[in-house]
Parts: C-alpha cells; sequence; structure tokens
C-alpha cells in the first residue's frame, strides 16, 4: 500500500493555458524518504503544491491518491485534515496572528489529542530545540522573519500537527550551515517508520543531512529518472541536463 | 456569569417605555425652553442653548462626508424623557430598560470590571463602594445634568468651551438639545485606579442620543473612560450627535475607550476634542461598527510643550453603511508628539472613509508624529478611501506617514487553508488579525466583543 501515488499527472496553471507537469507518475510508501531534484522552473515547486491543493494549478489529467483515496478534487483543508503537511518555500506574512494561537486553531482542527497546555508545552519545546526563544511563539506569523526564522516555524507547525506526509519545499533555502543543521536534526526527529518525506531541492547541500531513499529528477515537467541516494554525486558532478538526457 | 454569547437581534432592541415627556417635533426655542425646564437647569444653561439654537439655525449641512439629505431634522423628537427617576441601583431600573441593557451585556461587562477590586457581585454596594473611594479622593463622577446642578461654577467654566458651537452645525444643534452625559473632574495627582463607565445614567436611556461629556483632568491626574459599547433603539430618534470634550492638564493623563454600535438606521454625527496642556497624554482607542453613516474625528490639540496624543481606531462598514472617520493631530506646541493608527474594513459593500489631519504648527519644533491608516476591503463591491491631510509648517519636525489599501491576500488564505483551516476560517483569521493590534488595547471583554462582532459581521458578509 502506497501513503501517494501521482499517476500520469498532467498540471496547467489556472490562470493562464501553459502546461506545467507533463505526465508525472511517483509513488511513496509510507516510511520513504524521497527527494525531488531538477533545474529551477523544471515543475518540482507545482509538484508540491498540487498535492497541497493550490488553487493556482488545475490538474487536468491524472489523479493524486493518498492511502489509496482520490484527492485530486479535495480543497487543501481536507488534505491537511488528512495527514499532508508541505513546509512553504516563502510561507506569506499574516499580521496580528500570532504563531501559538493560530496553531492551537489549527491543531484543533486536524488533531485532537493534546490538552491545551500539553500544546503549549511542545510548542515551546520544539522552539528552544530549533534555537529559538520562548517569545518566538508570540510573533505574528511569518511577519518580519528572516528565511531563517520562516523556516523554524514551519518545522515547529509540522512538529505540532504532526502529519504522515511531509513535503518540504526548497526548505534548505535562506538557511545557514547552523541553521540547516538544526532544521535537518529536528526534521529527521519528528520522523517515524510511518511518515514519508517529499524533499523538493535543487542543491544537493540538504540530501547530506536528510538522505533520500528514492531521488528523481524533474526536467520540463516530466520525471527523466530516478534512482538511489548515488544519484545525487552523478547530478553533481555531471548536472541536470547532462542526468536527463542521458 | 452569564455567557457573552450573542446574535444579531442582540443590536436592534426595542422595548415599550412610557415617556414623561416627549416634546414635539422640530425644534424651536419652546421646546429648548421646555428641555431646560425640565431639567431645573439655571438660567446661563438655558441661555447657553438658545444661543447655539440660533447658530445652528444659520449653518449649512457639511460639505464632505456622508450623504445627510435624507435626515429630516424637523422630524426628529428632540428630547424624549422616559418615565422614571433616575435610578441608584441597577434593581431600581424598570425591567424593562434592564432586559435591554442585560441584552446588550452590559451589566456583564459592569461586572467583570468591578470584580476588580475583588468584590463579589452585588451591584448596589459594589457600586456605591467605588463612587465612595472615588468621592474621597475628591473625583466627581457624574451624570451631566446633575453635574450642572451640583456643580454649576465648575461646569460654567468648561462646557462648550473646548468645542464651540460655532464649530459646525452638530455642534450648535448640540449645544442646544444635549441631554444626558458624564462629567469627570480628577483633582490634582489623584490616579483613578480603575477605569470609570459612562453606564449610570441607564436610568434615562430615551436622553442618549445627544449626550455630553466632559471631563477635566487636573495636573498629574490620570483617568480612564469607556464609553457604552452599544446602543439599542430605544426611540424614533435616528440621529446621534453627542460630544465630548476633555482637557488634559499638565502631566495628566487621559485614555478614552469608545466602542459605537448604533442601531443601523442611525446618523452617527459626533463631536470628540481632547486639548493636551504641557506633558499631557491623551489616548483615544476607538471601536466604530453601527451606525448607517458616521462622521466622527476625534481631534487632539497638543498646545503644551512635551504633549502627546494617540489614536487607535477600528471601523467595520459593512452592508449599507458608510464610516466616515479619522483622527486629527493638532500640535501648536514644541515638542509634541502623537500616533495615529487606524484601521478599516469594509464588507458586503460598505464604504469606510479615513478622513484625517495631522496638522503641524509653526511654533510645534521638535514635535514627532506618525500617521498610519490600513484598510481592507473584503469584496469587489465594498469601498475604501484614505485621505490623511498632513500640513507641516516649520522644518524641525519629523513626520511619518503610511496609507494602505489592500484585499486579502489569495496567497494567504490558501496558507492557512494548508494548515487545516477551512476558507471561512482563514478570512476571519486575517480580519482578526487585521485589528490585533488595536484590539488588544482594549479592556478583555470588549475585545471579546469586538472578536464576536467579527465574526457575526463575516458570517452575514460571507455568508
Amino acid at each position: 500500500m502506497y501513503l501517494l501515488e501521482l499517476e500520469n499527472l498532467y498540471v496547467r496553471l489556472a490562470k493562464e493555458d501553459r502546461l506545467i507537469l507533463k505526465g508525472v507518475d511517483l509513488k511513496i510508501k509510507p516510511g520513504e524518504v524521497h527527494a525531488i531534484m531538477g533545474p529551477n522552473g523544471s515543475g518540482k515547486s507545482t509538484l508540491a503544491h498540487v498535492i497541497m491543493g493550490n488553487p493556482n494549478y488545475v490538474v487536468v489529467k491524472g489523479e493524486i491518491r493518498y492511502s489509496g483515496e482520490v484527492i485530486t478534487d479535495l480543497p487543501p483543508n481536507e488534505r491537511a485534515k488528512k495527514g499532508i503537511f508541505l513546509s512553504f518555500q516563502q510561507p506569506p506574512e499574516i499580521p496580528g496572528v500570532r504563531i501559538r494561537s493560530f496553531l492551537s486553531t489549527a491543531y484543533s482542527l486536524t488533531r485532537k489529542n493534546l490538552s491545551l497546555r500539553e500544546l503549549e508545552g511542545r510548542m515551546k519545546t520544539f522552539a528552544q530545540e530549533l534555537g529559538l526563544s520562548p517569545d518566538f511563539l508570540s510573533r505574528y506569523l511569518n511577519l518580519g522573519m528572516s528565511g531563517g526564522e520562516r523556516k523554524k516555524s514551519e518545522v515547529i507547525q509540522m512538529g505540532v500537527l504532526d502529519p504522515k506526509l511531509v513535503i518540504l519545499d526548497e526548505i534548505d533555502s535562506g538557511l545557514d550551515v547552523d541553521a540547516l543543521r538544526q532544521v535537518s536534526k529536528k526534521i529527521l526527529e519528528l520522523k517515524n517508520p510511518e511518515k514519508s518525506i517529499l524533499l523538493i531541492t535543487h542543491y544537493s547541500r540538504i540530501t547530506s543531512y536528510i538522505v533520500p531513499d528514492v531521488v528523481h529528477v524533474l526536467v520540463d515537467g516530466k520525471i527523466v529518472t530516478s534512482g538511489g541516494p548515488d544519484l545525487i554525486s552523478w547530478i553533481e558532478e555531471k548536472g541536470y541536463v547532462e542526468v536527463g538526457t542521458a | 456569569m452569564t455567557d457573552l454569547e450573542k446574535n444579531e437581534d442582540r443590536f436592534d432592541i426595542k422595548v415599550n417605555v412610557k415617556y414623561r415627556k416627549r416634546t414635539a417635533p422640530g425644534l424651536g426655542p419652546a421646546i429648548i425652553r421646555e428641555i431646560s425646564e425640565s431639567k431645573e437647569e439655571p438660567e446661563w444653561m438655558l441661555e447657553h442653548r438658545l444661543k447655539c439654537l440660533e447658530i445652528f439655525q444659520t449653518w449649512h449641512d457639511p460639505r464632505f462626508g456622508v450623504d445627510v439629505s435624507d435626515l429630516d431634522l424637523g422630524n426628529i423628537v428632540a428630547y424624549l424623557r422616559p418615565d422614571v427617576d433616575k435610578a441608584r441601583s441597577w434593581e431600581d431600573v424598570p425591567e424593562e430598560i434592564r432586559e435591554a441593557f442585560e441584552k446588550l451585556g452590559i451589566p456583564e461587562a459592569e461586572r467583570k470590571v468591578l470584580a476588580g477590586v475583588g468584590a463579589q457581585y452585588d451591584s448596589e454596594a459594589v457600586y456605591q463602594s467605588i463612587k465612595r473611594e472615588l468621592e474621597s479622593l475628591g473625583v466627581i463622577f457624574l451624570d451631566m445634568e446633575s453635574a450642572v446642578r451640583q456643580y454649576p461654577e465648575l461646569v460654567k467654566e468648561y462646557f462648550m468651551q473646548i468645542v464651540k458651537p460655532t464649530l459646525h452645525k452638530y455642534a450648535a444643534l448640540h449645544g442646544a438639545v444635549w441631554s444626558g452625559g458624564s462629567f469627570v473632574y480628577v483633582p490634582r495627582g489623584v490616579k483613578v485606579p480603575l477605569p470609570l463607565q459612562g453606564y449610570f445614567m441607564m436610568g434615562s436611556p430615551g436622553s442618549g442620543q445627544f449626550e455630553h461629556t466632559l471631563i477635566i483632568a487636573e495636573e498629574g491626574s490620570e483617568v480612564s473612560y469607556i464609553e457604552g459599547c452599544s446602543a439599542p433603539r430605544y426611540n424614533v430618534l435616528n440621529l446621534h450627535a453627542g460630544m465630548v470634550e476633555i482637557l488634559v492638564k499638565p502631566g495628566a493623563k487621559v485614555k478614552y475607550v469608545t466602542i459605537q454600535n448604533w442601531s443601523k438606521n442611525t446618523y452617527n454625527l459626533n463631536t470628540k476634542v481632547a486639548v493636551v496642556e504641557e506633558d499631557g497624554t491623551m489616548e483615544w482607542v476607538s471601536g466604530s461598527f453601527g451606525s448607517m453613516k458616521t462622521m466622527l474625528y476625534p481631534a487632539s490639540i497638543l498646545k503644551g510643550a512635551g504633549a502627546s496624543a494617540s489614536f487607535l481606531s477600528i471601523t467595520y462598514a459593512g452592508k449599507g453603511q458608510h464610516l466616515d472617520t479619522g483622527a486629527k493631530m493638532i500640535h501648536t506646541a514644541p515638542n509634541t508628539s502623537s500616533v495615529v493608527d487606524a484601521r478599516s474594513i469594509s464588507a458586503g459593500g460598505g464604504w469606510a472613509f479615513y478622513r484625517g489631519l495631522l496638522h503641524i504648527a509653526r511654533e510645534a519644533r521638535g514635535s514627532k508624529a506618525s500617521v498610519r491608516c490600513s484598510s481592507l476591503m473584503l469584496d469587489n463591491e465594498s469601498r475604501a478611501d484614505t485621505l490623511p491631510i498632513i500640513e507641516v509648517l516649520n522644518d524641525k519636525a519629523d513626520v511619518g506617514h503610511e496609507a494602505r489599501i489592500g484585499r486579502i491576500s489569495e496567497e494567504q488564505i490558501y496558507y492557512l487553508m494548508a494548515r487545516g483551516l477551512s476558507e471561512a476560517q482563514a478570512r476571519e483569521l486575517i480580519v482578526r488579525g487585521f485589528f490585533e493590534p488595536i484590539a488588544k488595547e482594549l479592556p478583555i471583554e470588549y475585545a471579546v466583543e469586538l472578536n464576536r462582532l467579527i465574526a457575526l459581521e463575516l458570517e452575514s458578509s460571507i455568508g
């Protein structure tokens, strides 16, 4: 049984008639870590957002199945409730909404087993482990945050919401070496045999911290090749174009 | 404690109250005399009223802001006096009036604030004890009519000296027919520990439409005043032309909080002015939700060196509403400072207009001011405008200005939905967040009320 299956997925932009994904097949089992690598503009982020249900994209053909259920037409919040989580590359600022209260709301809508006090304790622990002060939770969501703080906020959210499928869209962008180490460490701690990770990146840097079981190379909306982690060093050496045409 | 649960009906309550006095529609000297006589006023107040009436009759309507052409002053009954005596305690208030206030949540607000002194709720006793404590400090807190009778010299010295009846048509009208309101006098150096609230005049709610509030804070004193959170539709009046005058003497500090939620058939043409002397501080916190049309521009005149003022406001213009509001900050002395943070939401075809004035006079060297106005439109039928006028007449002033009109972005909604919120929940969260920096300045029960009000308004606008 697969946790996520993309079958012959064709996707275009909602606002213009331009095809971004051109027949993507992808199958992820529970517990697996997959990496999608590829050059800028290859459709990696689109792939991440289509799985989450971003209304900016339209599935023109193919389907998305999650735990065997077709979710192609579900709104993002229904997907979130089923356990899909996307860490945004550039999460938007929401002024006046504090991380703490937002996350309590989101938690109460998706998971329910922790008491408010336990929830608060968990948030504080995560913040601390990521090198943030407890005051961080009182800040407005993403407002005036550095790139690193935004990513850490995403990881705290991921930790609290406890999803089954974690999609990390360029989690390493905007992070310095220390922050990247902290963030990766936390993600790995949160990982368990049931959780799957889909890592989206165009640098191989993150893959030395979060090591994928399977690597896919996406070029021009198609997965051109897939393989084990040794594919990464080949990409490093040859570049996407050559790997794609090999 | 009763839950603050609300429904739409709550803000539009009518009760059957018998009136002792009802003046004939229209305005003339005879009616003014009748009002003054029934209030047992001193001669000077009657003269003041008659003078204001004369001024009123020469004035035209404002040539900006909302359209008031539907407003037929000839048909407005200027003075209605309910058939009850001024009550001293909550229990003495007639049941039908009490019920209306209870539906509005006012006793709850009162109870919560009063609970701050650690007393168990017993309306009469608690109320009296606070009053006694204030009295022993020399604080005067009375309804305006009683103040006119009990402290005629004090009232005469200040009444309508800050806002002259010649200011505009509705200031003159107010001066002629004013009724009810509060008089607050805080002696030198006295810091009033709890906010004062204007609910003591419950015994005569019908007079609320032209209420006059006068606050005098003597040197070094401090006081917070909370103006009634909302008002039911008690009578045929559909015009509210109240007035607030505040004098902040050197080193004193006054905070004035209003949540305006008039029924949606009301013209709210209100005037509020504070004069701030040397090193004094004036803080306005204002929430405007109700009324059909509003024109309200609370002004702070910073006339002493080092004086400061802030104005934080939230305006929500829903279906059928046109709310034209903003702050006036007039710097006339050196080293004065002011901050304006005005936020508005328009939804369901509503129109929120920010109209503000920042004036820094030649003498106001070394002054600092910032004006920030932001508007959020929830749909394409709604309107938002900002007109912040800034006049700086010297080159030693530090002025910051920011105006922003926007909509909720699709990206924000998607992000919140990706965390499990429905679209409606996402919108509500964003709107609340937009107001949050102002809401947190409100007393907690008002902040709770505000949140419920927003949820309610959004439900009806999103559908």
